[in-house]
């Protein structure tokens, strides 16, 4: 089970400001391992955040994202007391969704 | 007979629209809608820029691009966007010297601010892209990074 995602989701005045730190690999495909095989390629494709009904971020990613991805962005129409909701898709088709409460 | 007739009719005009559109460029663009992670495997800045749907860009000053002038670690490094050009509706992040150039493409809805902070894995130094789409066309800002220890895990 793949681990939760933190996300962190707080008013600045209209706008809310998301940031959120994730629990994943985010293997290129291209490291060795200590034998010298290659490690097959895992990370995150796709991220998409909703809040009340509506999409506020869409992304696609590939392998140079860094580990344990951090990522921030900021969106108008949520207020203190909705919930966002965050989800990422990876290549092996494991996906994660994971809400928190606007404060 | 008939409708066998016309369904050859209708692939053959569809094959020479292809084959038009891919000489004028078009095909490229249609290809991104059809496989947007192409975009991903590109091994060239032309071709990443190209499977995005974009062939050209003007450099704007109203993109703010906040990355380290030195990193450390390669493979962690900061990475800001933030546009200031009206109808903005979505930044790309692009590493020149990276195997894949394209490491990420941010959808910005209505309503959301065109913003994104995130940490990419840059190979060596290298120009870091941000990339642009607006209502008005394509936009371009670009920063060296320095890179001390690469970030590929190579």
């Amino acid at each position: 089970m793949p681990d939760p995602m933190r996300i962190r989701a707080v008013m600045m005045g209209d706008v809310v400001d998301v940031k959120i730190l994730m629990g994943h690999v985010m293997e290129t495909g291209q490291r060795k391992d200590a034998e010298g095989n290659l490690v097959p390629a895992h990370y995150i494709v796709s991220v998409t955040a909703n809040c009340n009904g509506k999409t506020v971020m869409a992304a696609e990613w590939g392998p140079s994202v860094s580990k344990n991805p951090y990522f921030s962005f900021r969106f108008k129409g949520g207020a203190k007391g909705d919930k966002l909701s965050v989800t990422w898709k990876d290549t092996d088709g494991e996906t994660r969704t994971d809400e928190t409460t606007i404060h | 007979m008939y409708p066998s007739r016309r369904r050859f009719l209708t692939l053959a005009s569809q094959l020479s629209v292809a084959a038009l559109g891919a000489a004028s460029g078009l095909w490229t663009r249609i290809a991104v809608a059809a496989d947007p992670r192409a975009a991903f495997e590109a091994t060239d800045l032309k071709q990443a820029l190209a499977n995005i749907g974009v062939t050209e860009m003007k450099d704007s000053a109203d993109i703010a691009l906040k990355t380290p002038d030195i990193a450390e670690n390669g493979a962690v490094v900061p990475v800001e966007v933030s546009s200031s050009l009206p109808g903005t509706r979505s930044i790309a992040v692009l590493v020149e010297k990276n195997p894949h150039q394209l490491s990420a493409e941010f959808s910005i809805p209505e309503g959301t601010e065109a913003f994104v902070a995130t940490r990419v894995k840059v190979a060596e130094t290298s120009l870091i892209h941000a990339v642009v789409k607006t209502d008005a066309g394509v936009f371009h800002t670009a920063r060296t990074v320095k890179v001390t220890l690469g970030g590929c895990g190579g």
